[in-house]
């Protein structure tokens, strides 16, 4: 009786937990679906049994995957490093000034660099290849890291002002009372406080110029492709396996997934940041 | 101290109370430093003005010209008769349909979902950070790594090449779950793209309801209780009204990302007109058809779809922060 008096109270509870449970799956299924096709021998890849857990651990999909990837991957990576360093430390100081050092008309200027996040780039596209191509960087990674950066000014400004925003006047008071100016004041005060901020940033726009495409498809050939545009290449055509599309997908996932994994709750305060504007 | 104790990262509610101009910067004398601030952000001020501005004119330029072959620029104004084109162009019609139930579908299927998530993750659960972990993961992919993983579980082969989803519902026995997905026939092929950008995003409405859930005082839900409103009441006339704040915030990005949806719209369709969008079409057509013209014409088509939604919003919030002073 008692159990079944406990069970009829904890019903809820248990429906709960079945139902997220269920939900979890769900999310989850087309991950488990690209590791076990990506963990199968060639052999026993066959599409009546792409759900069935492999019998015997190969790696023949990934290694046929990597092969093609790997220098995408890595130009993803010499790209992805140097545009979050610098477009964090370009909102650092932007950030710095919008929220301590207001000018007259700083709030305006504010709204109109935030415009600039929300466009969708196809209407400043041929204008930007044109300008590419004209000061020679089109075809460059260096042209590549340019446009996340100059693109990346307003969210990561906005991060940064919002973090700033938090840090009381009265410690710069205290700062600027010892005879510490702009420079000083943000030497000695403001970026010692600004770890945390810098994470979210980096983390942020790591993530958000690894996984571009379209600046990357107009802007780079083959050479230089970052994973994604390889990624898509890969799928496209007839001669690629599926199961080694599947690996190629993983392995294209892995950077930002293991940034995901492993730094998930600063992940999380970008992507929020982006949304609840202060 | 309150500022090293006050370290983590800024929310909407928390993020205003500081940003008053300091007093010692008002009235004061320090204008070298003054005249160094402005030239600080002056780069980046002036890198948006020609990077955004400046090419958005220049596309507008480029939209009203005859250059509509050949990589070689061709400026000969030729007013609006891109525009017009366009508006009878049997592609561009199926691009605006198809943008219109995707983002319909795309904000009504991630608003709910989220919202269904959040409501269940706020019951004080065990694990509650595993789930929303597992939730939220899909956030970090990227588009395309999404649409490459979605067209092979959305195989819509049929007998012996039976595969993906098909395959898995066939051998569940949930035959009747077997879908052609994104390959339906016109117009509601579209639609079945919105499964994986829900799978995508809906992770992330999530998380803004749940943060909206977590700000509404445990006062308030008991005070609803002591008055002998049952969860469901609860949740329908306390909690809802009070997250109407986040789900405009939800709107406005979801609706902007959808509005532009470009990458998994390309990995999935693999060029199938049926599946076509406007920032696909621009794409197409300015570069592998050196239709520039019609291309800058559609992208700011698109630019003016998303200020629709954006202008108001920057306004209202720049307004409230000015009120603030």
């Amino acid at each position: 009786m008692i159990v079944v008096r406990t069970l009829m109270r904890r019903f809820p509870r248990i429906a709960l937990y079945i139902l997220l449970t269920l939900l979890a799956i769900a999310y989850l299924l087309p991950i488990y679906l690209l590791l076990i096709t990506g963990l199968k021998p060639f052999a026993e890849v066959d599409l009546q049994t792409m759900w069935r857990l492999p019998t015997q651990i190969a790696f023949d999909n990934f290694l046929g995957a990597f092969d093609k990837l790997w220098p995408h991957l890595r130009n993803s990576l010499f790209m992805v490093i140097p545009a979050a360093l610098l477009s964090s430390m370009l909102g650092s100081i932007n950030g710095y000034i919008f929220s301590k050092w207001k000018f007259k008309g700083a709030d305006l200027v504010f709204t109109l660099i935030l415009f600039g996040m929300f466009i969708p780039y196809q209407s400043i596209l041929i204008p930007l290849v044109q300008f590419m191509e004209f000061i020679k960087l089109r075809g460059t990674l260096a042209g590549l890291i340019l446009v996340h950066v100059i693109y990346g000014i307003p969210i990561t400004s906005l991060i940064f002002r919002n973090y700033y925003a938090q840090i009381s006047t009265e410690i710069l008071e205290a700062g600027r009372i010892d005879g510490a100016g702009l420079i000083g004041l943000y030497r000695w005060i403001i970026f010692p406080l600004s770890i945390p901020g810098f994470v979210v940033v980096l983390i942020w726009q790591f993530t958000q110029a690894y996984n571009d495409f379209l600046f990357a498809v107009v802007l780079t050939n083959t050479a230089q492709w970052p994973v994604t545009v390889a990624l898509n290449n890969m799928a496209g055509s007839q001669i690629v396996q599926w199961n080694v599309q599947m690996a190629g997908a993983l392995l294209a996932a892995l950077p930002t997934l293991l940034v995901y994994i492993f730094l998930g709750r600063f992940f999380l305060r970008g992507l929020m940041a982006g949304a609840l504007k202060g | 101290m309150s500022a090293i104790s006050n370290r983590s990262a800024p929310t909407a509610s928390t993020a205003s109370s500081a940003r008053q101009t300091p007093r010692w910067w008002r009235g004061s004398t320090f204008t070298t430093d003054r005249i160094l601030s402005f030239l600080i952000v002056l780069p980046s001020i002036l890198a948006i003005a020609i990077f955004v501005y400046g090419f958005i004119g220049w596309s507008v330029r480029v939209s009203l010209s005859a250059w509509t072959k050949g990589l070689i620029p061709n400026y000969t104004y030729s007013g609006l008769d891109r525009y017009i084109a366009l508006f009878s162009d049997r592609r561009f019609g199926i691009d605006m349909r198809n943008t219109a139930i995707f983002t319909l579908l795309f904000l009504i299927a991630c608003l709910s979902v989220g919202l269904l998530l959040a409501i269940l993750l706020d019951q004080h659960l065990k694990g509650e950070g595993i789930f929303r972990s597992i939730f939220l993961f899909p956030m970090a992919i990227s588009f395309i790594v999404t649409g490459v993983a979605w067209r092979w579980l959305m195989s819509p082969a049929t007998g012996s090449r039976i595969s993906g989803l098909n395959l898995l519902f066939d051998q569940l026995g949930l035959d009747f779950l077997i879908s052609r997905w994104h390959t339906t026939p016109p117009p509601w092929g579209i639609a079945f793209v919105v499964i994986p950008a829900v799978w995508q995003m809906s992770g992330f409405t999530m998380a803004m309801y749940l943060a909206g859930l977590r700000s509404i005082s445990d006062d308030l839900r008991e005070a609803a209780r002591v008055d002998g409103a049952n969860e469901l009441q609860l949740y329908r006339f306390i909690i809802l009204p009070q997250l109407q704040a986040v789900t405009l915030s939800a709107v406005i990005v979801l609706g902007h990302t959808s509005l532009k949806i470009f990458d998994l719209i390309v990995a999935i369709s693999q060029n199938d007109i049926k599946l076509d969008v406007p920032a696909v079409y621009m794409w197409r057509t300015t570069f592998d058809g050196s239709n520039y013209s019609r291309g800058a014409a559609i992208g700011i088509i698109m630019l003016i779809t998303v200020a629709v939604l954006i202008v108001p919003y920057l306004i209202t919030s720049m307004r409230s922060q000015e009120a603030k002073l």
